[in-house]
């Protein structure tokens, strides 16, 4: 199928090109593993749990969608250096499905995060945190929903505002509340009423929600099918949209 | 090879809080014939790659129409782009790969084997004289060696037709002439190739028939000889200080010899004659006559620069 063959092939050019460039395995994983070894440690007395792998348990899975959201929101930025490059427009000359154009480098946001990801797990089976395989496979495929929904997301504002200055501000105005309105570093049980209705309405608070859910091994928890299904849906309208943004993106 | 009517294409651009409509290509009509090379010549602005580009399936027109290898750019945008090649202004290699990984990725986005498509890059690599460095990342090449990649990347596929956008601004002398072979040798190879370019002297040796464009329109077709001859006669250029000049029109204008009259940029007058040969001498005798002394007196042929003033009104040179 063409769009298979299509997206294979610009996966394989692009994850070629991250891997040339090794900086991004330092700088991915140097990070969050920052966060795991200085930040967490606050966490047992803040969140009142009597172990630190309890306290890793609601931490790692909020690191990880962090890390997930944050990872596709700036994927815009290579977009626009190959925009400037010509390659977009190459690519836009020849035959190639256009949703191949946008999956295909949204599949290498995907697995580098999965990559990170993996890391950051094994890291914290170090410290005692455990959970199901079979969960935490569920756990990443949230994770791959929302590195597709942001990526593609990002990308197709690249394609519209075609200016890394431009961009920058907007990705950073659209972060900062989704992140603090999601309960990522602090789960929002601590939050007053009103902040916690307000998050209702992020749907990343679901996706954190799911995934701390998960990590908890409460697979039978209606926020795990809850959280899938709202990125999912997400993911899914994101990358139409971006898709369209391809197919017909000027200059 | 490609016909056109009427192509059209504006655009809105914002300016602050107003929006201004840029009118890039206003009804464009054209023939190109199979085989030849076929050149844009233009200034800056002209819309020349914009028509490129819709041409291209890039941006959809407006309005009109355009049949290109006999697929409709309209209805089936798809063929066309399997039958053309287009090589952008802006180039289109990425720094950290390298001639062949482009070659065979592009190849491969034409539904072109894997191994078909490592002997095309190969093939295109030794024809293009990049065999040397086609292991290296593109940013390590010169200006005329990327060049030559995109022009390699634009015709992997073996398309009927080339587009080339402004193939050879930006090279020295040396690698322009080395392009214009390049550019010679695709014909020779059958294809159709389009150019765009602002330089006069490589649409007259380049090309088989041109096209000058300004402001969104064609203002003249044909083979660069025939465009000349429509200016029929001869220019003469006469030099005169700045102070003179007035009165040297004022002496010149009206006489039976001459067809049309204009200040030169660079100072004097450049008239337009029938004969040379014998309006030289006439010339001399009523400047002479009106006590006006002269620095210099030129006689040439049309140039394609004094086909764009006659059409246009300006020079190429200045525009
Ligand atoms: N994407 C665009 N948005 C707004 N204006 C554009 C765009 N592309 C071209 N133009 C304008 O259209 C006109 C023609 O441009 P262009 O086709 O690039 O000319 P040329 O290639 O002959 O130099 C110019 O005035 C240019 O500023
Ligand atoms: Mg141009």
């Amino acid at each position: 199928m063409k769009l298979v063959r299509d997206t294979w092939l610009i996966f394989q050019r692009q994850f070629q090109l991250l891997i040339r460039n090794p900086v991004w395995v330092f700088v991915g994983v140097f990070q969050p593993v920052m966060y795991l070894l200085l930040f967490a440690p606050l966490l047992k007395p803040a969140l009142r749990v009597s172990t630190q792998a309890e306290a890793y348990k609601v931490f790692v899975p909020g690191l990880l969608v962090l890390l997930a959201i944050f990872g596709g929101l700036f994927q815009g930025f290579g977009l626009i250096a190959e925009l400037r490059a010509g390659v977009i427009e190459r690519s836009r000359v020849t035959p190639v499905h256009r949703l191949a154009l946008l999956l295909g480098r949204s599949l290498r946001d995907v697995v580098s995060l999965i990559v990170q990801a993996v890391i950051i797990t094994l890291l914290a089976l170090l410290f005692d945190l455990r959970v199901f395989i079979g969960d935490l496979l569920l756990a990443y495929l949230m994770l791959a929903l929302i590195a597709l929904m942001t990526s593609a997301v990002s990308y197709g504002v690249a394609l519209k505002v075609k200016s890394e200055d431009a961009l920058a501000p907007l990705m950073n105005t659209v972060a900062q509340p989704v992140l603090l309105l999601s309960g990522i570093l602090l789960p929002l049980i601590y939050a007053p009423g009103w902040l916690q209705g307000v998050a209702e309405w992020n749907p990343f608070a679901w996706a954190v929600d799911g995934t701390r859910a998960l990590f908890a091994g409460d697979l039978g928890n209606d926020k795990v099918w809850q959280g899938l299904t709202i990125i999912a849906v997400l993911a899914a309208l994101g990358v139409f949209w971006a898709a369209r943004q391809f197919a017909r993106s000027v200059r | 090879m490609i016909e056109t009517r009427g192509l059209r294409k504006s655009f809105r651009s914002r300016a602050g809080r107003e929006t201004k409509t840029v009118e890039a290509v206003r009804g464009v009509d054209l023939s190109v014939a199979e085989g030849e090379i076929f050149g844009f010549l233009g200034p800056n602005g002209a819309g020349k790659t914009t028509t490129l580009r819709m041409l291209a399936t890039l941006i959809e027109p407006d309005g009109g129409e355009a049949t290109i290898a006999g697929a409709d750019l309209r209805k089936a945008p798809g063929e066309v782009r399997r039958r053309i090649g287009y090589v952008a202004q802006g180039g289109s290699t990425w720094d950290e790969s390298t001639a062949r990984e482009e070659l065979v990725l592009q190849a491969r986005l034409y539904d072109i084997g894997k191994a078909e498509a490592h002997r095309r890059a190969a093939r295109a690599l030794d024809a293009f004289q990049l065999s040397e460095f086609a292991d290296r990342k593109c940013k390590t090449y010169s200006g005329g060696q990327r060049r030559r990649v995109e022009i390699a990347l634009g015709i992997i596929h073996e398309p009927k037709i080339v587009f080339l956008d402004e193939p050879t601004t930006g090279l020295d002398p040396q690698s322009r002439a080395h392009m214009w072979d390049e550019i010679r040798r695709l014909r020779a190879d059958g294809m159709t190739v389009f150019i765009t370019t602002h330089y006069l002297d490589e649409a007259d040796a380049l090309c088989d028939r041109i096209a000058i464009m300004d402001h969104g329109e064609v203002v003249a077709e044909g083979t660069p000889a025939d465009l000349k001859r429509e200016i029929s006669g001869d220019v003469v250029q006469v030099g005169l200080d700045t102070a003179t000049t007035p009165q040297a029109a004022q002496a010149l204008d009206g006489e039976p010899y001459v067809k049309k009259l204009e200040t030169a940029e660079e100072g004097g007058l450049r008239l337009y004659v029938d004969e040379g040969a014998t309006a030289i001498p006439q010339i001399l005798r009523r400047l002479d006559q009106a006590g006006l002394a002269l620095s210099s007196i030129e006689l040439h042929r049309p140039s394609l620069d004094d086909v764009f003033l006659t059409k246009t009104g300006r020079s190429l040179r200045e525009s």
